[in-house]
């Protein structure tokens, strides 16, 4: 199944390439990841996507631990959770399509950012599948590139992923 | 405050580490710290003749003191020569730093003269690693560098320093920290006293118990905690590779080793064991045979400091995450005090049993090879006559190939720390280097090297640093002409075909090898002189010798798991399988 670990870093030069060597040197797939520093400058917050079943995951939960720029981490999917993706779409815009285009952001709820003669260039955040029924509903033929950032997530409620 | 330039800071913060014996190799980016260390007398600098030799002798002088290996290179082929013998102690999980010099700052990434991004070579075979900027904060980093190499599960740290760093005309203030803390590394101190007692209760309650015991109770110094608990108990010990020596070789509870070339009795008691406590061991693929027909109706208690090591192949019953001495002695204080004991008639019907495959295919009631003809010598009989020659007492270490695997069947380890070997990585070439570590480490004390023609010739390089650095090891060759191990599987999978494995007359002399470094060569041939040829090596006290033993070259190593299988599937010699 889908797992959104959160991964709490110490923001210094080569902690990133642990954590992705990790992944390749003991089999995992990351299927998204994303990486920035925090409110405090010394941590960075990663957010990996992978699919695994559960055997696996709690070894690689155990192998992210244990390395040691690695202050914390917690699997999202293990309770509720908000998951969010940001998406930057160039599209193919002339004539009638212009319209259309238009209606399908408003109704994903999506925001067009740059016009030009024959483009649009469209945000739209949300988990992944949205995004994934947004790119599906304008069609492959008018698209002509698409930017992802990959999962970012955090847990509902009181629980916080902090020092 | 004291001004020191970033080279002397390096040698006087490893002095303040603890470090007594420095392994090394000098070269183009550590020039400036060579200078400090000419320049003191606390770090004693040994000078090896290749990087990956310099890494496996501070590997086994941590093993043989279970202090922290210290390594010196330089950059580029320094660094990954080094490579080898990191992955090494890296998969034994042993205490070592390793400092590689690297190009200056300015440099990096320039592709520059023996530039090699060491920090990234070495990510997959380290435990941590450093990339050190300012001479300011070199101090910190080696006290940083030796805590985590030495807490939690052991591991080698490198420490990558650019050569503007330890500029001599840069000065800064020397403090060497008294106590680390690190936020994001907090190993384990004590196992969870709930999960012990669970482990308690099941262990008593065993009616096949086994105890499984690997190099966790070695490098977690658990030895005495382990006897204790086995005999309160009364329950059959066997040790893997790495654990040897962790229970005594020659007590009557030890079933020998497990695992591929385990003894028949300890892989036949794991299978059938009903309740397993495995301590400081990873339930390696060379012990498990097949993960899913591995010992199909026993409970598992794992005790191990590593969490990833609990439930990675095997899933267990009851994890103890934990330092093995401390969980062991909260389970030996439990015992005490609880009202259920173990099952006495249940465990002695066990001893009975044991008893019976012991009689039947154990390799201590009676020989399991065919015999010598009484000229030809028998790879075994040579180690049972180096076993009784050294009266049981030596430090020994080995290579990888048949002869380690004779090694660790016949010679009985009575101690920790008297057996060294590359169990997990299998590297070939760790016997020379590693019996000069733990000579340095044991002055006076009779170490050998249980090596063959092939391995030996793989750090062969280290009889001069031998000479220069009065280490006088001994070699034990057992000769049979071939890579033998590769030999073996060759003629039990693929008909025979000795692909690449024989030398067609290239060997060298190694009499007159070893006389060429200035050290003693000596033969032997046939059965009759091999105790002699023992004793006449180990009289020459403070010289290297080379014994040359011509075994049987068509000799195998028994038993042998059969894969894919359970642990009783098992060759028992060349015709009779389990």
């Amino acid at each position: 199944m889908k797992r959104i670990i959160s991964v709490l870093l110490e923001n210094q030069s080569g902690s990133l390439s642990r954590v992705v060597g990790l992944f390749s040197q003991r089999g995992y797939n990351i299927d998204s990841l994303t990486v920035a520093p925090t409110e405090d400058a010394t941590l960075s917050r990663l957010t990996l996507t992978t699919h695994c079943d559960d055997v696996i995951t709690q070894q690689l939960t155990k192998q992210l631990n244990k390395l040691v720029d690695v202050v914390k981490v917690l699997d999202l999917t293990d309770g509720a959770h908000i998951e969010r993706e940001l998406m930057l779409l160039k599209v193919r815009a002339s004539g009638a399509a212009r319209e259309e285009i238009k209606r399908c952001v408003d109704i994903f709820r999506g925001q067009i950012v740059d016009v030009g003669p024959t483009t649009y260039v469209v945000q739209l955040a949300g988990n992944s599948s949205k995004l994934d029924s947004f790119i599906e509903a304008l069609g492959d033929a008018i698209i002509l590139e698409v930017v992802r950032t990959g999962v970012s997530g955090i847990v509902r409620g009181e629980k916080s992923l902090k020092l | 405050m004291e001004l020191l330039s970033g080279g002397e800071i390096l040698i006087r913060a490893l002095h303040d580490a603890g470090v007594k014996h420095l392994w090394g190799y000098p070269g183009g980016a550590v020039l400036h710290i060579y200078d400090a260390l000419f320049r003191q007398d606390d770090v004693k600098h040994i000078l090896m003749r290749h990087e990956q030799a310099a890494v496996h002798a501070a590997d086994a002088y941590a093993r043989a003191t279970g202090e922290v290996g210290a390594t010196l290179v330089t950059s580029g082929p320094g660094a990954t020569n080094a490579i080898t013998g990191i992955a090494t102690a890296y998969m034994d999980s042993i205490p070592i730093v390793v400092v590689s010099g690297q190009v200056p700052q300015e440099k990096i990434g320039e592709d520059a003269f023996q530039e090699t991004d060491m920090i990234g070579v070495s990510r997959p075979v380290v435990k941590h690693s450093f990339l050190v900027k300012n001479p300011a904060d070199i101090a910190e980093t080696i006290a940083k560098a030796f805590y985590i190499a030495s807490s939690g599960r052991p591991g080698p740290v490198v420490v990558d320093i650019p050569k503007d760093v330890t500029d001599p005309n840069t000065k800064v203030p020397y403090h060497f920290p008294d106590k680390i803390k690190i936020r994001s590394y907090q190993p384990s101190v004590r196992g969870h006293a709930g999960q012990i007692k669970r482990a308690v209760n099941l262990l008593v309650s065993a009616k096949r118990p086994v105890i499984y015991a690997g190099g966790g109770v070695v490098l977690g110094n658990a030895s005495a905690q382990l006897i204790e608990l086995a005999k309160k108990l009364n329950y059959p010990v066997t040790n893997t590779l790495m654990g040897l020596g962790g229970f005594p070789g020659t007590d009557k509870q030890f079933l020998g080793m497990l695992g591929m070339h385990g003894t028949f009795e300890a892989n036949t008691a794991m299978h059938h064991a009903d309740v397993i406590l495995a301590i400081g061991a990873r339930f390696d693929d060379r012990v498990t045979n097949s993960v899913d027909k591995f010992c199909p109706s026993a409970k598992i208690i794992h005790i191990d400091v590593d969490p990833s090591s609990i439930s990675k192949t095997v899933q267990v019953d009851i994890p103890i995450v934990g330092p093995c001495q401390s969980v062991l002695n909260d389970m030996i204080a439990l015992l005490g005090g609880i009202k259920d004991k173990p099952d006495e008639s249940a465990i002695a019907d066990w001893w009975l049993q044991i008893g019976g495959w012991r009689e039947r295919y154990g390799l201590y009631t009676k020989p399991r090879y065919e015999p010598s003809d009484g000229k030809l010598i028998k790879p075994q009989d040579a180690v049972k006559a180096l076993y009784k020659v050294t009266e049981g007492n030596a430090y020994i270490t080995s290579d990888v190939g048949q002869h380690q695997m004779f090694a660790a069947q016949y010679y009985l380890f009575d101690k920790p720390r008297q057996w060294f070997n590359s169990g997990g990585l299998g590297t070939m070439g760790y016997g020379l280097p590693a019996a000069m570590g733990v000579q340095m480490a044991r002055p006076g004390a009779q170490v050998a090297c249980i090596t063959g023609e092939g391995s030996i010739q793989m750090c062969i390089q280290e009889l001069s640093a031998c000479t220069q650095h009065q280490l006088p090891v001994k070699i034990i060759i057992l000769n049979n002409q071939a890579l033998g191990m590769v030999k073996q599987w060759q003629d039990m999978q693929y008909g025979s075909r000795y692909s690449h494995v024989l030398y067609e007359d290239s060997l060298p002399d190694f009499v007159k090898l070893a006389e060429a470094y200035g050290h003693i060569g000596l033969r032997v041939n046939h059965l009759d002189e091999l105790e002699s040829g023992l004793e006449e090596c180990f009289s020459h006290k403070d010289r290297v010798v080379i014994l040359d033993i011509n075994v049987d070259q068509y000799e195998h190593v028994y038993p042998m798991l059969i894969a894919p299988g359970s642990m009783r599937d098992m060759w028992l010699n060349k015709t009779e399988r389990t």
